[in-house]
C-alpha cells in the first residue's frame, strides 16, 4: 500500500474509532430543552427536578447494566445511602449542598467498593441476590437505627443556599431543578468521557465476552469494581440531591421497588448509550403522573403489562430502529 | 533465550472421577511450528485450557520462558505473552474489528486504562490497528460489528486479536474448525504468514492443515501423550494410525 | 426458647413448601422466576375465600388452594414462560417482575387491599403443653403436614422413575433429553407441581403471617429467594435445609433481638453467598 493510501486508512480508522466524540445536535437540544423545561413550566419544576433526580440514578445504573453488563436488584441502596447521608450530615449541621453531596457520594462509593467483589463470583442469581441483599440490608438497618436515621418518621433537613447564593429550599424550587440540572449534566460530561476512553471499550468488552476480554490481558475483575465504584458515587449522588432538593427522605428509598423501578426506567430508554436512563425516567414519571391522576392504584399493573410487553415483543426488535436513528454514545450495541 | 518457550510439566487434571489430562510433560520450543493432534476426547482443549490459566491442574506445572505460571490467572498470562484462539470464536459481537483489535493492542500498551482520553487518539495504536488488520484483509470490514462478518472473517479476526497481544507463544484452537472452502486458504495464509520469532502450538482435526504446517507433532489420546516427532514419523507411526483408524476404540 | 425454635421451625416447613417449587424450577431450567409468590397468593386467597364466603372447612379448602395454584401454573407455564427459557438472565427477572406488578393490582381490584383474613378451626386453635414446652397446635400441625410432603416428595424423588427422570434434567438437561427423557413435559408437570405446593404453603401460612393481601408476592419472594439462594438449587433437600435454617434464624432473631430483625437473615444470606455462591447444597461442580 503506497504511503497516502495508508494515511487514508488511518484517518478513516481514527475517523472511526473516535465517531461518538462530537456532539450531535440532538443531544445539544436535548440539555437545552431540559433547561429551558425549568423556566417555561414553574408550575410543574417539582417534577422536572425528580425526573432530573431519578435520571441521575438511572445514568448510574445504566453504567453498570448499559455498559458493563451487570445485573442489579439493588442499586436502590446506593441511592438511600446517599439520600439519608446527606440528611443525616445537614441535621448535623453540614448544610452546605455541594459539601454534603460530595460527602455523601464518597460514602456511597465506598459501599460500592466495599460490595463490589461479591459480584465477581457464583452464578447470574447469586448476583441478583448480592445486589438485593444488600439493599435489605441497609434498608433494615435503617429502619432500625431511628435515632440515626429517624426512623418511620423522617428528617429535618435544612440546607444552605448553594454557593452561598441561590437557596434550595421551599421558596427556590426553581433553583433545586437548576441544582440538579447543572450535577446531572456535570457528571453526564464525565460518564460520557468515560465511556467513550479505552476504559469503556474495556467495560463493554466485558459485557460482550468477559472470557475474550479476560483473554486479552484485561483484569476483569478489577475493572468491575472500578465502575461499580463509580456507578455508586452517581446513585449516591441522586440520593443526595433527592435529601436536599426536596427535603424529604423515607425508609422506602431502599425498597426493592426502588430498585425494580430504575431497572424499568433504564430500559423504557434503552440501556447502553447514557440517554436513555434521563429519557426512560422522564417517561416513566410523566406517564405515571398522569395515569395516577386517573387510576392512582393501578398505575402498577400498566407498568407489569409494559414490562411484559416489552419483553415477549423483544427489547431489541422494539429499540433497533430507534437505536439506527439516534447514533450511539457508548460502545457497542446493547443485549445486556 | 535458551529454554522451551513453553513447557508443560506432569499436569494432571480430573473431572469428577475422570482424568482428563494424565501426567502430560512436553515442550514448545521458541519459534516453533508445533501441532498437536489426537482423536475426539482425547482432553486437547482441557491440555490447551490447563496451558493458558482458564483450568488449575491438580497437579504438575505450566513454565512459560522460564517462569513458572501455574498459579497465574488467564489475563495475567496473556501479559506475560501467552495467548490463545477459541475452537468456538470468542469475539465481541457489537464491537467492530477496529475496536476490539485496539483493545487489544491498548492493553498490552498499558494504556488499556485510560479513562480520559478518548479510545483511538493515540496515533501510534492507530497505526499498529490497521497495520495489524491489513496484514488479515479484514480492513475493508473494520468498521463492521463483529456479528455482521462472514464467519471466515470472523474466524481470522479471532486469530488477529491474539496476535495483538504479540505474544511470544500462541495457542491455535482448531483456526480452521467450521470454516466454508472458499475462505479457507485464507485462514491458511494467515497461519502461514505468522511471525516468525511467535513459538506456535496449534490444535487441529484437519491433517492436510497440520503437516503442511507443522515442524513436530505431539500425539494425545485419552489424555496421554502417545508420541511426538517430525511429521513423517508420526505419519508412519504404527500406534498412531491405530487411534485414528479407530481399532482403539475412543471417541 | 424450645417454643421458639419450634416456632421457627413450623415457619421454616411453611418457608419450604412455599419455596421448594422456585428451588426445582431454577435448578431445572435455570429460570429466575420472580413472580414465584403469585402461586402462593392464589392458593391464599382461595381458601381465605372459600372459608369466609363459601363456608368450606379449613381442611377441604387445601386441596382446592393447591389445584387452584397448579392450574394457574400450567396455563402461565404453556402460554408465556416456556417462550422465555433461553432468554437473559435481565430479561428473565424484568419479564416475572412485569407479572407480579400485574398480578398484585388484579388482586387488589377484585379483593381490596386488606388481608384477607383465615380463621382456623377450633380443633387446630390453642396451644398444647407438653414437658413445659409450649407449643401452638397449629404450629405442631404446620410441621406435621410439611414434614410429610417433604418426605413424600423426597420419597417420589429418588424411588419413582418420573424422580429419576428429574434428577438426571436437572444435573443435564440436554443430556437428559438426548437419553429420550421428555425434558419439555418434565419441566411442565414439575411447575405445574411446584406452584402448586406454592399455593398449598399460601393456605397455610395465612394464619402465620397475618392474612393473604395483594403485597404478599412482593413481601416474601425475597424470603423465597433467599431460601434458594442459601440451599442451592440442588434438588430440594438444600431448599429444606435452607428454608428451616431461615425459618428458625428469623424467629429467633426476631425475638432476641428485636433491634435488628430482620437485618440477620440478609446478612446470614450474603455471608453464605461470599463464602459459597452457589449455594450450601451445590452441585459438585459449578457450572
Amino acid at each position: 500500500m503506497s504511503a497516502t493510501a495508508s494515511v487514508a486508512a488511518r484517518n478513516r480508522l481514527a475517523a472511526h474509532l473516535r465517531r461518538r466524540e462530537r456532539w450531535r445536535w440532538w443531544e445539544i437540544a436535548f440539555w437545552l430543552a431540559g433547561l429551558a423545561a425549568i423556566f417555561a413550566i414553574p408550575s410543574r419544576v417539582g417534577l422536572i427536578n425528580e425526573i432530573l433526580i431519578a435520571g441521575l440514578f438511572a445514568l448510574s445504573l445504566d453504567l453498570i447494566l448499559g455498559l458493563t453488563g451487570i445485573v442489579s436488584l439493588g442499586h436502590a441502596a446506593f441511592f438511600g445511602l446517599g439520600a439519608y447521608a446527606a440528611a443525616i450530615l445537614s441535621s448535623r449541621g453540614i448544610t452546605d449542598p455541594i459539601l454534603g453531596l460530595l460527602l455523601s457520594s464518597a460514602l456511597a462509593a465506598a459501599l460500592g467498593l466495599l460490595t463490589a467483589p461479591l459480584l465477581l463470583r457464583g452464578s447470574d442469581l447469586t448476583r441478583l441476590m448480592v445486589t438485593m441483599g444488600i439493599a435489605l440490608m441497609l434498608g433494615e438497618l435503617a429502619n432500625r437505627n431511628g435515632w440515626l436515621t429517624g426512623g418511620a418518621d423522617g428528617l429535618n433537613i435544612e440546607m444552605s443556599p448553594v454557593l452561598g447564593l441561590f437557596p434550595i429550599g421551599f421558596t427556590g424550587q426553581r433553583n433545586a431543578a437548576l441544582y440538579s440540572l447543572v450535577v446531572l449534566f456535570v457528571l453526564f460530561l464525565v460518564a460520557r468521557r468515560l465511556a467513550q476512553s479505552p476504559f469503556g471499550l474495556s467495560l463493554a468488552a466485558i459485557r460482550e465476552n468477559r472470557l475474550r476480554a479476560g483473554a486479552l490481558g484485561i483484569s476483569t475483575s478489577r475493572r468491575i469494581i472500578a465502575i461499580y465504584t463509580i456507578a455508586a458515587a452517581y446513585a449516591g449522588a441522586a440520593g443526595a440531591l433527592l435529601a436536599q432538593t426536596t427535603q424529604i427522605v423515607s425508609l422506602d428509598l431502599f425498597d426493592f421497588h426502588r430498585s425494580a423501578d430504575v431497572l424499568l426506567m433504564l430500559i423504557i430508554g434503552g440501556p447502553g448509550y447514557l440517554y436513555g436512563g434521563i429519557i426512560g425516567a422522564a417517561v416513566f414519571i410523566v406517564l405515571k403522573d398522569v395515569i395516577s391522576g386517573a387510576t392512582p392504584e393501578y398505575w402498577e399493573f400498566w407498568i407489569g403489562a409494559m414490562l411484559v410487553a416489552l419483553v415477549l415483543i423483544g427489547r431489541e426488535r422494539l429499540f433497533g430502529f430507534g437505536r439506527k436513528a439516534i447514533g450511539r454514545l457508548a460502545p457497542g450495541h446493547v443485549q445486556a | 533465550m535458551s529454554g522451551p518457550a513453553l513447557e508443560a510439566r506432569g499436569l494432571v487434571r480430573r473431572f469428577g472421577g475422570l482424568i482428563a489430562t494424565d501426567n502430560v510433560s512436553f515442550a514448545v520450543q521458541p519459534g516453533a511450528r508445533q501441532a498437536l493432534i489426537g482423536p475426539n476426547g482425547a482432553g486437547k482443549t482441557t491440555l490447551i485450557n490447563l496451558l493458558t490459566g482458564v483450568v488449575r491442574p491438580n497437579e504438575g506445572a505450566v513454565i512459560l520462558e522460564g517462569g513458572d505460571v501455574t498459579a497465574l490467572s488467564s489475563s495475567q498470562r496473556v501479559r506475560r505473552g501467552l495467548s490463545r484462539t477459541f475452537q468456538i470464536n470468542q469475539l465481541f459481537p457489537d464491537l467492530t474489528p477496529a475496536e476490539s483489535v485496539g483493545l487489544a493492542i491498548s492493553e498490552r500498551n498499558g494504556s488499556g486504562a485510560d479513562f480520559w482520553r478518548v479510545a483511538g487518539s493515540k496515533p501510534e495504536i492507530v497505526a499498529e490497528i490497521e497495520d495489524l488488520l491489513a496484514r488479515f484483509g479484514l480492513e475493508s470490514a473494520m468498521d463492521q460489528p463483529t456479528r455482521t462478518l462472514p464467519y471466515g472473517r470472523q474466524r481470522l479476526l479471532e486469530i488477529a486479536l491474539a496476535l495483538a497481544s504479540r505474544p511470544r507463544v500462541l495457542l491455535l484452537d482448531e483456526p480452521a474448525a467450521g470454516v466454508p472452502e472458499e475462505e479457507r486458504r485464507d485462514i491458511l495464509a494467515a497461519l502461514a504468514a505468522l511471525p516468525s520469532d511467535v513459538a506456535i502450538l496449534l490444535i487441529e482435526h484437519d491433517m492436510d492443515l497440520v503437516f503442511n504446517f507443522a515442524t513436530r507433532i505431539s500425539v494425545l489420546v485419552a489424555g496421554r501423550l502417545l508420541c511426538e516427532g517430525e511429521p513423517a514419523a508420526i505419519a508412519a507411526d504404527e500406534r498412531v494410525r491405530a487411534v485414528y483408524l479407530g481399532e482403539d476404540a475412543h471417541g | 426458647m424450645l417454643t421458639i425454635l419450634l416456632d421457627g421451625v413450623a415457619y421454616g416447613m411453611l418457608l419450604f413448601l412455599l419455596a421448594c417449587g422456585l428451588s426445582v424450577t431454577l435448578g431445572l431450567m435455570n429460570f429466575i422466576n420472580l413472580a414465584h409468590g403469585v402461586f402462593g397468593m392464589i392458593g391464599g386467597y382461595a381458601t381465605a375465600l372459600l372459608m369466609n364466603r363459601a363456608g368450606v372447612p379449613f381442611l377441604a379448602t387445601l386441596p382446592i388452594a393447591f389445584l387452584l395454584a397448579a392450574l394457574a401454573g400450567i396455563i402461565l407455564e404453556r402460554t408465556l414462560y416456556r417462550r422465555l427459557y433461553g432468554a437473559s438472565p435481565l430479561d428473565q427477572v424484568l419479564f416475572t417482575i412485569g407479572l407480579v406488578f400485574m398480578a398484585m393490582p388484579i388482586a387488589n381490584y377484585f379483593l381490596g387491599d386488606q388481608p384477607q383474613q383465615v380463621h382456623l378451626p377450633p380443633w387446630l386453635s390453642g396451644r398444647l403443653e407438653f414437658q413445659g414446652v409450649g407449643i401452638g397446635v397449629y404450629r405442631l400441625f404446620l410441621i406435621g403436614v410439611c414434614g410429610a410432603i417433604a418426605a413424600a416428595l423426597q420419597i417420589f424423588l429418588v424411588k419413582t422413575r418420573f424422580g429419576a427422570q428429574l434428577r438426571a434434567a436437572v444435573d443435564d438437561a440436554r443430556v437428559a433429553s438426548g437419553l429420550g427423557i421428555n425434558v419439555d413435559r418434565l419441566f411442565a408437570i414439575t411447575f405445574a407441581v411446584g406452584s402448586g405446593l406454592a399455593g398449598l404453603g399460601g393456605a397455610l401460612a395465612a394464619d402465620v403471617v397475618g392474612g393473604i393481601d395483594p403485597a404478599f408476592p412482593l413481601k416474601f419472594i425475597v424470603m423465597f429467594l433467599i431460601v434458594v439462594t442459601i440451599g442451592g438449587s440442588n434438588g430440594i433437600l438444600g431448599a429444606f435445609v435452607g428454608a428451616l435454617l431461615l425459618g428458625v434464624l428469623d424467629v429467633a432473631g426476631k425475638y432476641y433481638v428485636p433491634s435488628i430483625g430482620a437485618f440477620i437473615i440478609y446478612f446470614v444470606m450474603v455471608l453464605t453467598l461470599i463464602l459459597r455462591p452457589q449455594g450450601l447444597f451445590a452441585r459438585g461442580d459449578a457450572r
